[in-house]
């Protein structure tokens, strides 16, 4: 299914940039304002799928080469992974853990295991929604 | 991490990376690689044996879920040490013998993934002391057996077998598993350590009898003792290796393992004496007895294995008997037969191992293992004819190998036990020398087919598939070191006496601390007592019966061929089959409307059901605070479209009407100040309008639908029924009756989790176990999804299966 909508076309090369940075900015701020990684992963997930409706899916996956099983699988195996991590330290399965510290730069900024296992959720979810659709769509 | 967790995660590491080494390894057979692991944990847990012997054991607790009660707990004392032994050492030696055996066009991969994974669980039942974990790597076992056993499962034997073991040993799990819930209840612990400390104060407990049951159920259907032996002989369409390493050596023994690690939880009382030592002693009957009539090498293995198994489970009933008494010289009677059940199962690993590997490498080089086809192997196949020699005249319990020093304590367990005035024995004591003397005689008579049929006779070349000739050295390393493990105990047994069976008893008997209850001297030499008439005697009329057996092979057709328990298992599975499907085809019509009626109406009963039984539909409208006038507009958008999709003449205008309904929800979201809620709700909807739009590429123009009035009228009532209760539900959500509140996270959230968005630290800290499975859920979707739409086969696909 070939389409050639350039006013759709055009707007959407700035769009999905407008949209990307939001699920970059909905991601991180999840910890302490609205957000959080299953609203970015969706975020993500619908800029691809704008681009699929602006161009055809095999534009798509000329410009973005990624096997999104794999991006699922990698998600769930990073959620295992930081789950297992915290029995190495001896502390129940899927226990996080925090910190913050000063930088010169961003000021006072947090880090913990939390926004690990947030990726995991995102790459999931865009993994997950993108292969379904694009899986949907391609059986024509 | 403690030696035993790594010994237990090393194995499951391993079957992950086998599939990126094989990948990059296409000309070397990858069991060279995977070799390493079982060879290292050997040794690793070799170097454990001084400080076990001297009576030390090595408990480690890592949290896993503490809420549950559910410790990671590995122990290793002597019990689990000679199980360890056992799976590591003849793993190593079965993976040794598999690179030989088979070739690289094999799906190697496969083979070595599960068999890891079976050396893991394996691992993880005799370490676990938490008797969940136990269960988990229990079940995982009878996976990865289904895995290796239908490893072939283009034939259609090997699926049967593999369903078969699956079915039987898996629903003993879940019987096992009731009965350590049972346990749990009575005892307040999942530790079998703290069990066996406290089991003493429930003894009298009502679910004390019915625990014990289902536990035994679960250790008998994986020890394939009678009647669920049926699953072990159709077990041997799996390749030889796993044969010998899975359905001799390990696996069936978890079940042994069972009864000797709960043998100080629920030994001494009348009920796990008889069952056990009853139903082993028929076992033991009765797998000698059926091996007999085979043809097949290697169901005739699986029989024995299966009355070999029957004999060390009637050992352990018997030894059970001791914790009925004080620590007297009495019990020191019975304490011995649990002594010769540990130091029977060494030697069974050693000999069975063995003569599978043998029939292994008959069948790889002659292409048959029918024993009317075989014969006169012995001038072709020398080593392997030795040993099977060794392998079988020690199973037969003869002289001078292993199998006749455990044989021997075997026939003086019996005799002793004649004389127990406990448990109504008196009445039936005598039936145990007898039933096991006979069981002997035909194991004899087994023993005896394995090797004349094989090995002497004519040689029929024009029967046999290949050309015969010895098997290559390597594949022989392996048997022949099982054939000198054999004759090695035989001559030095109380080396292994001294250091694994000694500290194996003090864990079964924790009771009796005394060196003189524990541990006996194996000697090969008593005199001329009762035990070595009764061997002699085998040995004269196991060789008449042997010679005869043609004049008295009419008594296996005396019991016709429907009344067997084969035929029993495959009925019922048919009538189950049949029944299911019946069921199920009542009710799954194929209509929607009947799939929505069920769920509605079932939604309506559970949920307001319950709600007005418990009263929990209480509200009060007064103190709510006033609705506003764009509150109002936004309920009125979505009640206009609400109804106006009722109306809609497209599917694109419906689907745009629900969007409608799906923003001016999050509208309202926004409005009550949940900003989080707001978000999700409007990508929910973006994302599943572009879904729905794509889908409806593939459906039919929308028809009005011509439904009868009626039923029109119960669509209505069921409707207006679920959005009341829904209503209700909503409204009753703040009185907080039914659950405590979840405020608790409100407070501390920064504090605990160190972040101020409450949802998000519920979502990621304090809930994270169920966001996991919820995101793992997720992608078993997806992937369900793909599958379902790409990999569909096509009408010219080619057919795998037989």
């Amino acid at each position: 299914m070939k389409i050639n909508d350039v006013i759709l076309q055009a707007i959407t090369k700035i769009v999905v940039f407008i949209i990307l940075t939001l699920a970059v900015y909905l991601f991180f701020s999840g910890h302490h304002t609205p957000g959080g990684g299953f609203v970015g992963g969706l975020v993500l997930a619908s800029a691809f799928v704008l681009l699929c409706l602006a161009y055809d899916v095999e534009t798509v996956q000329k410009g973005i080469p990624f096997d999104f099983k794999y991006v699922a699988a990698l998600g769930a195996l990073i959620m295992l992974i930081v789950g297992l991590g915290s029995i190495v330290f001896d502390v129940p399965f899927l226990s996080q853990s925090f910190t913050s510290m000063e930088s010169s730069l961003f000021g006072k900024i947090e880090i913990s295991t939390v926004t690990l296992f947030e990726a995991g959720v995102a790459l999931s979810v865009v993994g997950v929604v993108v292969t379904i659709i694009l899986s949907i769509s391609k059986d024509v | 991490m403690s030696t035993v967790n790594m010994a237990i995660f090393i194995p499951f590491i391993a079957a992950m990376l086998i599939p990126l080494v094989y990948k990059k390894l296409p000309r070397l057979h990858i069991g060279w690689i995977v070799l390493v692991i079982p060879t290292f944990l050997f040794i690793r847990l070799a170097c454990y044996i001084p400080t076990i012997a001297r009576g030390e054991t090595y408990l480690y607790t890592a949290q896993w879920i503490p809420s549950f009660d559910i410790y990671f707990s590995t122990y290793l004392d002597g019990l689990s040490m000679i199980f360890g032994l056992l799976i590591t050492g003849v793993g190593a030696l079965v993976i040794l013998y598999s690179i030989y055996y088979l070739s690289t066009k094999e799906s190697l991969q496969h083979f070595y993934i599960y068999l890891m994974l079976f050396m893991g669980a394996m691992l993880g039942v005799v370490f676990s002391d938490n008797i969940m974990v136990l269960y988990v790597f229990w079940e995982l076992t009878s996976i990865s057996s289904f895995l290796l056993i239908a490893f072939w499962y283009h034939r259609k034997g090997s699926r049967y077998g593999a369903r078969k073991s699956l079915l039987i040993t898996v629903g003993g799990g879940f019987a096992m598993l009731v009965g350590f819930i049972m346990i749990y209840t009575m005892t307040g612990t999942f530790h079998v350590r703290e069990i066996i400390a406290v089991i003493g104060e429930h003894k009298e407990s009502h679910l004390f009898l019915p625990a014990m049951l289902l536990l035994l159920f679960g250790a008998f259907t994986k020890s394939a003792q009678f009647p669920f032996h049926i699953w072990l002989p159709n077990a041997m369409e799996a390749p030889t290796p796993v044969s010998a390493y899975l359905h001799s050596a390990t696996m069936v023994k978890a079940g042994i393992y069972l009864v000797a690690r709960f043998t100080p939880v629920f030994g001494g009382e009348a009920v796990w004496f008889w069952l056990i030592s009853g139903v082993g002693l028929f076992t033991l009957f009765w797998g000698s007895f059926c091996a007999i009539r085979q043809t097949d090498l290697k169901a005739l293995l699986a029989y024995s294995t299966v009355s070999q198994l029957g004999m060390i489970m009637c050992l352990f009933g018997i030894g059970s008997a001791s914790l009925h008494m004080d620590a007297n010289i009495e019990a020191v009677l019975y304490t011995q037969a649990t002594f010769a059940a540990l130091f029977h199962l060494i030697n069974h690993s050693t000999f069975k191992g063995a003569l599978f590997m043998v029939v292994g490498i008959v069948d790889y080089r002659v292409g048959t293992r029918d024993i009317r086809k075989l014969g006169g192997l012995m001038a072709f196949m020398p080593i392997s004819f030795t040993v099977a020699v060794i392998g079988s005249f020690s199973m037969a319990g003869l002289p001078p190998f292993n199998g006749f020093l455990s044989k021997e304590m075997f026939f003086t367990a019996v005799l002793h036990v004649r004389k127990l005035d406990i448990f109504a024995m008196d009445t039936f004591g005598i039936l145990f020398p007898v039933i096991a003397w006979i069981a002997s005689c035909f194991t004899f008579i087994y023993c005896m087919i394995i090797v004349w049929q094989t090995f002497f006779g004519p040689y029929r070349r024009e029967k046999l598939e290949r050309k015969s000739r010895e098997a290559s050295p390597g594949m022989l390393i392996a048997p022949v070191t099982l054939a000198l493990f054999v004759v090695g105990i035989f001559f030095f047994p109380n080396v292994l006496g001294d250091y694994i069976l000694k500290p194996a008893m003090a864990s079964v008997f924790p009771s009796f601390q005394s060196d003189n209850y524990l541990r006996q001297p194996i000697s090969p030499w008593h005199g001329f007592n009762t035990e070595l008439m009764m061997t002699i005697g085998i040995l004269i009329i196991g060789t008449l019966l042997y010679m005869s057996r043609r004049y008295w092979k009419g008594i296996y057709n005396l019991v016709p061929d429907s009344w067997t328990l084969d035929n029993l298992y495959n009925n019922t599975l048919t009538q189950m089959e049949a029944g299911s499907s019946f069921i199920t085809s009542f009710y799954m019509t194929g209509y929607l409307r009947h799939y929505l009626l069920y769920m509605y109406v079932f939604f309506i009963l559970a949920v307001g059901g319950v709600l007005v039984y418990t009263g929990a539909f209480d509200f009060h409208m007064a103190n709510d605070a006033p609705i506003n006038s764009y509150e109002w507009m936004i309920a009125g958008v979505v009640f206009t479209s609400a109804i106006a999709i009722l109306f809609a003449k497209s599917r694109l205008t419906s689907i745009i009407l629900n969007g409608v309904i799906g923003y001016a929800i999050a509208v309202f979201f926004v409005l009550f100040r949940a900003p989080d809620l707001a978000l999700t709700q409007i990508v929910v909807e973006t994302v599943t309008t572009a879904l729905f739009l794509l889908c409806f590429y593939f459906l039919p123009p929308w028809r009005k639908e011509n439904a009868e009035p009626r039923s029109k009228r119960v669509n209505l009532v069921i409707s207006i029924a679920v959005g009341l209760v829904f209503i209700l539900v909503a409204l009753s959500v703040k009185s907080g009756k039914l659950f405590d509140t979840i405020a608790v996270y409100f407070e501390n959230a920064d504090e605990l989790a160190g972040g101020n968005n409450i949802v998000n630290t519920i979502l990621a800290d304090f809930r994270a176990f169920d966001t996991m499975l919820e995101v793992i859920v997720l992608l078993i979707a997806g992937i369900g999804v793909f599958s379902l739409i790409r990999l569909k086969a096509g009408k010219g696909a080619e057919k795998i299966e037989d």
